[in-house]
């Protein structure tokens, strides 16, 4: 295995902490046991009128824990119209912009849209899970990537499980068809349903998808994502491939 | 038959019984994968150590993928929430406890 994917397999990134933002006695179990079960990152959804203090207030209970904070916003668009305004307001301020797709219509859209970096869905309606082929095909030629919370796995029982597991099933088999990345996720709201990343991986095996995979899923996937981005939100950033590399005076005279 | 040996580390904010620990991890496999997976696990509990809050289990090799699932799966022991958090596997329990220490600081 070449080097520096190596070092990425071990950089391991949950991209999906959910506590409710305001309230640090709940934000800081959750960020302390991700530590301690081995994350080196962690993205925590806030919403989009989120006051700049209780970022810094997350960010410095990240940095006691040892672990980086990745700002991450949830869209939940109505229509296609609403997800571009969302885009276009909120894709500058977060380093991870996901879009939980209610609608074949905001799903199509978002899978082309290359503003937006993870489709996701509801697990509890798998009637509302919209990745099929034509979802996959649009989104391997944009930069989203399909992604799946593994707390529904653990918390849902009997047919609720049964239900999400198939469509899971289905779900692998066309992102790995169509090469879209899979990035796995905890969607914990409590420290008791978070697991190590290893463990997870074993849990995904319940659909089908392979150790190294759901590894990638937790590690590669979700780093070059915040990597990409992370790019994209700094100031000399014009394009892709196009950055500032000289302003006002240390411009050469003409 | 070869069989593989796993330790476990048990989190719940009650204190867990042998038996309690024993049946969760059972009721895990037969609601995964019913009866005719769990007939195929050789499952069983070797040992249990309710002060550090291990356990070590052992398992048919062919069926070791199925059974971490499982372990991973539980959410409850007893009437309590519950997480079981996969420590080490290996194929003797020798050197499962030659190993074991070094992973405990971890």
């Amino acid at each position: 295995m070449p080097e520096d994917r190596d070092a990425a397999m071990k950089f391991f990134t949950d991209l999906h902490l959910c506590p409710h933002i305001g309230r640090m006695d709940q934000a800081r179990p959750l960020i302390e046991k991700s530590s301690e079960l081995g994350y080196d990152a962690v993205g925590i959804s806030f919403d989009l009128g989120v006051m700049q203090r209780e970022v810094e207030e997350l960010r410095d209970a990240c940095n006691t824990f040892g672990v980086d904070l990745v700002t991450r916003a949830n869209l939940m668009p109505r229509d296609s119209s609403g997800l571009l305004r969302n885009l276009r307001v909120l894709r500058r301020k977060f380093e991870v912009i996901a879009v939980l797709c209610s609608s074949k219509a905001v799903a199509r859209q978002a899978a082309k849209d290359r503003r937006v970096d993870l489709l996701s869905f509801l697990s509890t309606d798998t009637r509302k899970r919209f990745f099929d082929s034509a979802e996959a095909e649009l989104a391997s030629k944009g930069t989203a990537s399909v992604e799946i919370d593994m707390a529904p796995l653990l918390y849902l029982q009997g047919s609720q499980r049964i239900r999400l597991l198939s469509r899971l099933r289905k779900e692998t088999q066309i992102a790995r068809k169509y090469n879209v990345p899979i990035v796995l996720s905890s969607g914990a709201d409590s420290p008791r349903l978070l697991r190590k990343p290893d463990e997870y991986a074993f849990l995904s095996y319940l659909f089908g998808l392979d150790f190294p995979n759901a590894m990638r899923g937790f590690s590669e996937n979700p780093k070059s994502i915040v990597e990409r981005n992370k790019k994209r939100l700094n100031s000399s950033y014009i394009a892709p491939g196009v950055y500032l590399v000289r302003r006002g005076k240390d411009c050469p005279d003409v | 038959m070869r069989q593989r040996y796993i330790a476990a580390r048990i989190e719940s904010d009650q204190t867990v019984g042998e038996r309690d620990f024993y049946n969760a991890i059972w009721a895990s496999i037969l609601r995964l994968f019913g009866e005719y997976g769990a007939s195929q696990t050789e499952f069983g509990l070797v040992e249990f150590n309710p002060e550090k809050s291990q356990a070590i289990l052992r398992c048919s090799h062919k069926a070791l993928d199925l059974v971490k699932a499982s372990i991973v799966a539980v959410t409850e022991i007893g009437n309590g929430k519950a997480a079981v958090h996969l420590l080490l596997v290996s194929g003797t329990l020798k050197s499962l406890r030659r190993k074991l220490p070094s992973r405990e600081k971890d």
